[in-house]
């Protein structure tokens, strides 16, 4: 378990990569924008195209990304069906009952899906797959760091994430250990109802809880002792410069945005309200 | 120069919630640190060994008594937000637990987390950071995880990351106590290189005596007071003090002694087992 992934983040070398961090997040929420500005057949086969473009950019296989849609292919396949029932339109095409199926309901139904669809992997391709977690963090704090003049703790929530990224694999690695330690003295994780099962757990969180405790303390004392402040008069050894290409990716993604609101226009078969 | 690192005077120590009854942690402790020296702190668990070390850099404040590091009395209570600081910046400390004192997921930005925070410029921490990484042999392993890498390259790691902040004195409470016989040998050499060819003053708290021995001086703590000061040769002659106070003289010191007591004759005091064995042959090549 030592080898355990942080988040999803797929190493390779590619645009998507090297882009900054903080410029990659806001890409990433005016891609979210872009999936809701499409409203016809046209626009959203462009849109479907630009994750394809982004999966092939990023150089993360296919096979990868399609394991997680599979976490949210219930939901997808719910809002499918929800829409193609409970959509009114003109054109009935089956009616059983109580139950009548526009064509316009077949429409939503995929449209929404697409929109799904590219929702997760527009952003997984250009945050989640692509950015260390770390990067991720120091990008969110740049990018808040605004907010400090209304006394947020920007730098405080940011510190918290990094340390808890840090200690995830030493947490992980003494789980085991205590579960370990426990089986020796006999104890069972893997018989029982789950109401026994649960309780089983106990034995493991226990010591966990002290140990974490314990180490938090430590931790605490060796980080005054190396001056550690909080986030005032501190600086970065790592400084991202923003450069011209990343200014470039913006607006890109902006013209992107204006393109599918301009197709929007050509009313190819049905256009969502 | 003649001026002491590190001069602590009659200080006492006692936690809160401990029993007023009972002998402080630390009691009446007084000594003096000069620049350079290499000092070891030998005692049982809970002579005050580790409570001295977080006196010497106020992560604690003493009960009674001064200490002043560098002529300046971090004791007073003006003290500045500033001047702990740089008082911290001047004693680093690495600790027992290699896993619990690195702080970020990356070796580099873990090195880089003191110098960060005295809010030096980029261009300097990343030249500290490389050439401290150098100094402690970890330099390729710059971009790795520090939990992928073993208990002794974690604690270099430690080390590195505390002279990166260029401090005047190291104090290691206990730094080898969780490693493997290999980590700890590779810790010791840094240690070792540290004091000879740096001059870095190191204070180094342990109760192995093997370690111990390699110092220029040991001091032994008992509850909470200086029992023994001297060089290791001296403090091992005491076989009988220190055995009362839970401690054992290095097997190479006893194996002298024994030999003594059967009436042959052994000139000088020795305390590593290089010295030991040189004294044996010498003896062995009279005879």
């Amino acid at each position: 378990m030592k080898s355990i992934a942080f988040g999803q983040y797929y190493p390779a070398d590619s645009v998507l990569h090297r882009m900054d961090p903080r410029f990659k997040l806001i890409i990433s929420l005016l891609y979210i924008v872009c999936t809701f500005l499409c409203k016809n057949v046209l626009s959203f086969s462009v849109l479907l195209a630009s994750a394809l473009f982004l999966i092939i950019i990023g150089r993360v296989p296919l096979r990868i990304v399609l394991r997680s849609m599979r976490a949210v292919l219930v939901i997808l396949l719910f809002t499918a069906v929800l829409n193609v029932f409970w959509t009114d339109g003109d054109r009935l095409l089956l009616s059983w009952k109580f139950i009548n199926i526009y064509a316009e309901g077949i429409y939503n139904a995929v449209f929404i899906m697409i929109r799904i669809t590219v929702l997760i992997i527009g952003t997984s391709m250009l945050v989640t797959y692509t950015t260390t977690p770390i990067a991720l963090t120091d990008a969110i704090e740049d990018l808040l760091s605004p907010l400090k003049k209304i006394k947020v703790p920007v730098h405080e929530f940011a510190m918290m994430m990094t340390i808890a990224l840090r200690f995830i694999p030493t947490l992980i690695e003494e789980t085991e250990k205590i579960m370990t330690a426990q089986k020796a003295r006999g104890a069972d994780f893997s018989s029982g109802g789950l109401i026994k099962r649960a309780k089983a757990l106990i034995p493991i969180l226990v010591p966990l809880f002290v140990s974490a405790f314990n180490r938090a303390s430590d931790l605490a004392t060796a980080m005054e002792c190396r001056c550690y402040h909080g986030g005032e008069g501190r600086t970065r050894m790592n400084v991202r410069h923003v450069r011209f290409a990343d200014f470039v990716y913006l607006l890109i993604v902006i013209i992107f945005g204006a393109g599918l609101v301009y197709l929007n226009i050509f009313g190819i078969g049905y256009t969502m309200k | 120069m003649n001026e002491p690192l590190i001069k602590a005077e009659n200080i006492s120590y006692r936690y809160d919630g401990d029993d007023l009854n009972k002998s402080p942690v630390l009691n009446e402790l007084s000594i003096d640190i000069k620049e350079g020296e290499f000092i070891a702190i030998l005692g049982h668990n809970g002579s005050g060994k580790s409570t001295l070390a977080k006196l010497l850099n106020m992560i604690l404040v003493p009960v009674t008594g001064k200490i002043y590091i560098l002529g300046k009395d971090i004791t007073d209570e003006n003290i500045t937000d500033e001047d702990i600081l740089t008082l911290r910046k001047d004693v680093g400390m690495v600790f027992q637990n290699p896993d619990n004192q690195l702080v970020a997921t990356v070796v580099e930005d873990d090195v880089a987390f003191g110098p960060e925070n005295l809010g030096l410029p980029s261009e300097e921490i990343r030249e500290r950071v490389d050439k401290v990484l150098k100094g402690v042999g970890m330099y390729e392993y710059a971009k790795h995880e520090p939990h992928r890498l073993s208990g002794g390259q974690k604690q270099r790691i430690a080390i590195a990351g505390v002279l990166a902040m260029e401090p005047k004195c190291i104090i290691f409470d206990e730094s080898t106590a969780m490693l493997d016989p290999i980590g700890r040998r590779d810790v010791m050499n840094s240690i070792i290189e540290l004091n000879r060819e740096k001059g870095m003053t190191v204070i180094m708290i342990t109760h192995y005596m093997e370690e111990a021995a390699l110092a220029d001086r040991i001091i032994v703590l008992d509850d909470g007071n200086a029992i023994l000061d001297g060089t290791p040769e001296y403090v091992f002659e005491h076989e009988e003090l220190l055995r009362s106070c839970g401690l054992n003289i290095p097997q190479c010191t006893e194996l002298v002694h024994r030999l003594r007591e059967k009436g042959i004759k052994l000139d000088g005091d020795c305390a590593t087992v290089e010295a030991c064995a040189e004294m044996i042959l010498k003896s062995l090549g009279k005879e």
